[in-house]
């Protein structure tokens, strides 16, 4: 519990510092995130190896885990199918290209705006792309801060099927934080499925 | 994307190999000392982003809707997946 109020204070210093713009332009350029991410996914590599468990973990892949990654898009498109009825500025369709991004934020959106440019125009197809930047964004959060919440009411899969197209990289340290170091392979190979289904589902929906 | 999953492999082979190293067994706290950093950051540029910031209320509860609906379809799938297929006899 101290350590999820620990990731989100964490998280709050540093919207309002960003908000605030007083730190240095230099933060932002995108390089020294995507390094820290290199180093963490380094001591990720790590720990998986040193692990004196190792050999059962690589015995445990099994075809049934493909049933993972599809209750991911199954619950995924279901119930933002059902919640797409409460916005009726955007058709099913639109939601669910926004849903099938699956936390890949900066792909999706991206691909959203382009695609529903020329049908939509590019002030609403940008719209449309900033819903899906901030939703994205927000079921990264979501899984990052609710991971130990999941694992105790929805079992220890909860967390990666939230985690969708994150869960190989941004969303594993904390996914084997919760649910344990036994399901790595499980979450990297979900997330490397769910993280090549996004350009083709958000193509798909935006085709409609 | 591929980088990302090379170097944890690197690091895989490392930690294989100096898996006696006491101080490696210790990982997992350096590892989350270098989430709350990357919070900090992710936290920086969602702040500073002003075209996020000014459309936040017109955009943000649409968005954190669609967010919140697809997260919680998926755990709900996840639990009915864990209880069917993977739940082993006599843990929780």
């Amino acid at each position: 519990m101290k350590g999820s109020l620990l990731v989100v204070f964490f998280f709050a210093l540093g919207c309002l510092i960003g908000w605030s713009d007083f730190f240095p332009e230099v933060l932002l350029k995108g390089d020294i995130s995507m390094y820290i991410l290199y180093l963490l996914m380094f001591q990720v590599g790590i720990s998986i190896g040193s692990d004196k468990k190792l050999k059962d973990i690589l015995r445990s892949i099994h075809p049934k885990l493909l049933l993972i990654p599809l209750a991911t898009m199954i619950g995924t498109f279901s119930a933002v199918a059902l919640v797409s009825l409460l916005l009726p500025k955007w058709s099913i369709s639109e939601c669910l290209a926004v849903g099938s991004g699956f936390a890949y934020y900066s792909l999706s959106s991206i691909l959203i705006t382009q695609l529903k440019t020329p049908t939509l125009g590019l002030p609403i197809a940008t719209e449309l792309g900033i819903i899906a930047l901030i939703a994205n964004l927000i079921r990264e959060i979501m899984t990052l801060l609710g991971s130990p919440l999941f694992v105790k009411y929805f079992g220890r899969l909860a967390p990666i099927c939230a985690g969708a197209a994150t869960t190989m990289d941004t969303t594993l340290p904390i996914i084997t934080r919760c649910s344990g170091k036994d399901l790595v392979f499980v979450s990297i190979f979900h997330g490397m499925l769910m993280d090549f289904s996004v350009p083709f589902l958000v193509s798909f929906f935006c085709s409609f | 994307m591929f980088i990302v999953i090379g170097i944890m492999f690197g690091g895989i082979v490392i930690g294989y190999l100096l898996r006696r190293v006491q101080l490696f067994q210790k990982i997992n706290n350096l590892i989350f000392y270098t989430i709350l950093f990357l919070l900090f950051m992710l936290g920086l540029s969602v702040g500073a982003n002003k075209t996020i910031m000014s459309n936040l209320t017109t955009l943000g509860w649409q968005a954190l809707l669609i967010a919140a609906a697809g997260t919680l379809g998926s755990v709900i799938m996840a639990k009915i997946v864990y209880n069917r297929f993977f739940r082993e006899r006599g843990k929780p």
